[in-house]
């Protein structure tokens, strides 16, 4: 009795920890969520995101590849000519750690590329593609 | 026992070599624009492009890129005020002509007095200086554009110009 509570209590310590450990990555995913009152993100809708062809938005920036390229792993290009680190957080893992950062990016990529604003909806399925790159 | 010093020869060299280039730097030298050293300005002047040296354009020129950022040659580069104002005092403070000098760049040569232009690339001495530069190769696809100091400037994060 007295060793299940202490396993018990550890199961509950190991949940509590990752929960006061999320980054600020997961806590922008929970401020898009609660926004977009969704149940959640999708990786695969984030990449249709990331690689389609938009017409809305300016003739030169289609696509969100136009300047990250069509490999998340890979580094990107801005029209001038300008490197860009690569959006998988796997390979750059300092990205969407700052949430202003983050949100000015979106504001403006998404306002070049869509010709508006992304959703959160958008944002968070975006977020989510590239986190699991 | 000759071989051990030749590295320290080189170093030698290699430091002679850099205090040379420096202290041509220090004493103005024409191909040295001295690089952004502020982290802010750094970051949101040197994401989409070079973040050009301030010395390359006169004072009037950064302060009226800086009030119309949400139409910046086409994009939306806009910040809040708070951030716009402290780049604008440090881009003001390094300018071509900080400090009253007339210009303290020959780069701002034949810049007419009040002007303000928004482009290095269209200022008279930056033309003149890259009209030997042929067609092909501004549109080569390592250039791009010819904002892209670095496709041929490649110490131009430093602050050199030679080629
Ligand atoms: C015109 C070129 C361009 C296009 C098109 C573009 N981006 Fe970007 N993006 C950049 C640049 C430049 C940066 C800032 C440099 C950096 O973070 O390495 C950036 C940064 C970002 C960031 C912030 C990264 C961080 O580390 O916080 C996000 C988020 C982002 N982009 C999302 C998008 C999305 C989504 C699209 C498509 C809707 C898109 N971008 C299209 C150029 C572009
Ligand atoms: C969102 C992307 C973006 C950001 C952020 C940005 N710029 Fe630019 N900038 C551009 C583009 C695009 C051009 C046009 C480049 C071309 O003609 O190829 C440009 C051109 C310039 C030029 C003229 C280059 C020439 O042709 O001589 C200067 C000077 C300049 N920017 C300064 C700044 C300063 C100062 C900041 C920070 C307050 C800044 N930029 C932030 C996108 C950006
Ligand atoms: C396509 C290649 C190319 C690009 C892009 C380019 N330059 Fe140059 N630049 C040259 C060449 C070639 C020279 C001539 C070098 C010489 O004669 O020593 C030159 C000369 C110069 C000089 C004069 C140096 C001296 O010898 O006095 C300056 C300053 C300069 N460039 C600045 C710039 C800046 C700033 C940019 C970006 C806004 C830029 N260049 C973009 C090729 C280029």
């Amino acid at each position: 009795m007295k060793n299940m509570l202490v396993v018990t209590s550890g199961i509950v310590a190991m949940i509590l920890s990752t929960v006061t450990l999320a980054g600020p990555r997961e806590d922008l995913l929970a401020q898009y969520a609660a926004a977009a009152k969704a149940t959640g993100f999708s990786a695969a809708r984030g990449q249709t995101l990331h690689t389609q062809n938009f017409s809305g938005g300016k003739p030169d920036t289609p696509s969100c590849t136009t300047c990250h390229g069509k490999d998340t792993r890979g580094a990107g290009r801005a029209l001038t000519g300008k490197a860009i680190e690569p959006v998988a957080v796997s390979v750059t893992p300092t990205r969407y750690t700052d949430p202003a950062k983050v949100e000015k990016w979106f504001k403006r990529n998404c306002t070049e590329v869509l010709g508006r604003e992304c959703t959160p909806q958008e944002k968070g399925d975006w977020l989510t593609f590239v986190i699991g790159q | 026992m000759r071989i051990p010093y030749r590295p320290l020869a080189i170093g030698l060299v290699t430091l002679a070599f850099s205090a040379l280039v420096l202290a041509r730097a220090q004493a103005g030298d024409r191909h040295f624009f001295a690089p952004v050293a502020d982290s802010v300005v750094k970051e949101e002047c040197g994401s989409c492009h070079l973040a050009f040296a301030p010395s390359m354009l006169p004072a009037r020129s950064w302060q009226r890129m800086m009030g119309e950022l949400d139409n910046h040659f086409g994009d939306n580069a806009s910040l809040d005020p708070a951030t716009a104002e402290k780049i604008t005092s440090y881009l003001v403070a390094n300018a071509g002509d900080a400090g009253g000098q007339r210009y303290s760049s020959k780069l701002l040569k034949g810049v007419a007095t009040g002007a303000a232009p928004q482009r290095i690339t269209e200022l008279p001495k930056w033309v003149s200086e890259h009209r030997k530069v042929p067609d092909w190769e501004w549109r080569h696809k390592e250039v791009r554009t010819k904002a892209n100091c670095v496709a041929c400037h490649t110490a131009a994060e430093q602050g050199y110009y030679e080629e």
